[in-house]
């Protein structure tokens, strides 16, 4: 661009939204990344370093210490918090929400995608009215339910919450995806002298393979993330505790130094976001279908 | 049989029922095994909620937190989305990275911030000490009123209220970046190419081009984010437990249930919660409907 071009009020824009966008990218990364890189720095320090240096952004790497993660992944009996049996209770029941999620889900949204019953076109909304309802409203029914059925205190007891609150959000992106499959792929398969059964088995399934993954992964996403239920469900049962459980529970007492907790926070964070990158685009892809259709 | 409106009415349907005949019903927590569905039958519940001289400063509460978190998310999500839209190196990485907020555990990312936030060893007070002059470090999750000096005026402001918003807005940005970028990014260049030739700067593009495109999903968005922080128990529970000023009804459920032991209260309280959310839902599609003259967007 010439230098003699005189100052139009669409250039001086040019010039600052050029720059202002720069400066929106870098402060909402720093926005998303500090606290997380806060959240790992503590959590390989001795408390003593943070108390007296709280103002410092890097560890000093003299004092580095795992002596954090021993402390709070150790079983109770040994002294430490006991993260590991918490850990492996989140992975029990986030791992059998995403079976009986998809099990009750696939052939749900398959139905939903291809069969005609009265309601069809009325589905997604329909669906997606379960999560208008405040959680504490249904908290309440499900806590006298799980009362009565003598489930609540157990895990299967929450695995059923979880179900209960995952399966519409599934059947809506499993849909989604079921319905990007041309039919005449299925029909060609009926001409081969496939059932309908066939069909699915051997056509869609194998086709909607990521979607079925992104929608397990979401779903368990979902189940290792809950308090709540888990809150309500659980609390008396320190054995049964799920991992989020476990770390809101103990970061109210002052016993624990915070710089275990802090280990505990990115045990419990590290494999979402893993999770969450390897799958980054088939999630957002199986969320915002639709969305771009105005 | 509809496979979808079986669990519709599973999961929906029927505790909704159950929570409005709840809320009828004289129910302790002691006796909650052995109470019949139609025992006991009373309208006690409700005159203890609306008897309750915090009902409406609760309500209050969860309104200013609802509106606040809300337009921050939306006014934070468009932003990005907007600095987002041109491809440039490393975007894919940024767009996943600002998701994190978004799909981080919600007891992990709020014990982060109460000790970002601590006011003997968080980071926030021991800079603002340094780099502000801050005479004393803030409490800035159990204050409920603080005083900003501005121009030698000393003005009053709901410290734990507004952390809590903050908060709100910075875990939900991601959720409305996504869902705009994706809009974004199906709008025809032509339109632009179009107003540019026409001779049309960026923020008139913006004005007149790209936002009349982007209503409908805002709208949407507005939507969803007005009744999931109205809804929202988690994040004010971990961060403040309720207390200096963030009582919102969510938590007053929580409480009327675990402290009070009182269920039937409780399902009254929520009732109420889910009652007042219809209600503004309403008022907002008959906003929208108003100012469209009956048409879509």
């Amino acid at each position: 661009m010439s230098a003699a071009r005189p100052w139009t009020r669409d250039r001086v824009e040019r010039g600052i939204f050029g720059v202002l966008r720069w400066v929106v990218i870098a402060l909402a990364l720093l926005a998303s990344l500090v606290p997380f890189y806060y959240m790992l720095m503590l959590s390989v320090r001795p408390i003593e370093d943070l108390l007296m240096r709280p103002d410092s952004l890097l560890p000093d790497f003299r004092t580095l210490t795992w002596a954090t993660y021993e402390e709070v992944l150790s079983p109770v009996t040994d002294g430490g918090q006991g993260f590991l049996s918490l850990l492996g209770n989140s992975a029990i029941v986030a791992t059998a929400s995403v079976l009986v999620a998809l099990v009750v889900a696939i052939p749900g949204a398959y139905a939903v995608s291809r069969l005609e019953f009265f309601g069809r076109r009325k589905v997604s909304a329909l669906l997606l009215m379960v999560y208008l309802f405040p959680a504490i409203v249904t908290a309440i029914p499900l806590f006298v339910l799980l009362t009565k059925l003598q489930l609540r205190g157990s895990l299967a007891g929450l695995v059923l919450v979880y179900i209960a609150q995952t399966v519409p959000v599934a059947i809506y992106m499993l849909r989604n995806y079921f319905e990007t499959i041309p039919e005449s792929v299925e029909e060609a398969g009926m001409v081969d002298g496939l059932t309908r059964l066939g069909v699915i088995r051997r056509i869609s399934l194998p086709l909607a393979v990521p979607s079925i993954v992104a929608t397990g992964i979401f779903v368990f996403m979902i189940a290792w993330n809950e308090f709540l239920f888990a809150l309500l469900f659980l609390v008396e049962r320190r054995d049964r505790w799920t991992v989020s459980l476990g770390l809101a529970q103990l970061s109210g007492t002052v016993e624990i130094p915070t710089t275990v907790l802090m280990a505990g926070s990115v045990v419990i964070t590290v494999p979402i976001v893993v999770l969450f990158f390897l799958t980054e685009r088939l999630l957002s892809e199986g969320l915002t279908s639709g969305a771009d259709k105005g | 049989m509809t496979p979808t409106l079986v669990i519709v009415a599973a999961v929906v349907l029927v505790p909704l029922a159950w929570s409005v005949l709840i809320a009828f019903q004289r129910v302790r927590l002691i006796g909650i095994g052995r109470t019949g569905l139609f025992e006991n039958l009373t309208v006690a519940n409700f005159a203890r909620v609306f008897g309750s001289n915090t009902l409406w400063d609760t309500l209050l509460t969860t309104v200013v937190y609802t509106a606040g978190s809300t337009f921050l998310a939306l006014v934070l999500g468009v932003s990005v989305a907007l600095a987002l839209r041109k491809p440039f190196f490393g975007r894919g990485f940024v767009r996943a990275a600002m998701l994190i907020p978004y799909v981080a555990p919600i007891v992990a990312v709020t014990f982060v911030w109460k000790v970002l936030l601590n006011p003997e060893f968080g980071i926030v007070n021991s800079w603002g000490r340094r780099l502000f002059g801050w005479d004393d470090p803030v409490a800035f999750l159990s204050q409920a009123r603080g005083e900003i000096s501005l121009f030698g005026l000393d003005i009053p402001v709901p410290t734990a209220l507004l952390t809590v918003i903050v908060f709100e807005g910075w875990r939900y940005f991601p959720f409305v970046f996504l869902f705009v970028l994706a809009r974004l990014q199906a709008i025809p260049g032509e339109l632009e190419e179009a107003a540019t030739i026409d001779g049309a700067t960026p923020s008139q593009r913006f004005r007149h081009v790209v936002l009349p495109q982007l209503m409908p999903i805002l709208a949407v968005l507005v939507v969803l984010r007005t009744i999931w922080t109205f809804n929202e128990f988690d994040d004010i529970f971990l961060l403040t437990g309720g207390a200096a000023g963030t009582e919102v009804v969510s938590i007053r459920v929580y409480e009327l249930l675990t402290v009070q032991r009182n269920v039937g209260a409780a399902a009254a309280q929520s009732v109420f919660l889910a009652g007042v959310l219809v209600v503004l839902l309403a008022f907002y599609m008959w906003l929208l409907r108003r100012r469209n003259g009956g048409g879509r967007t």
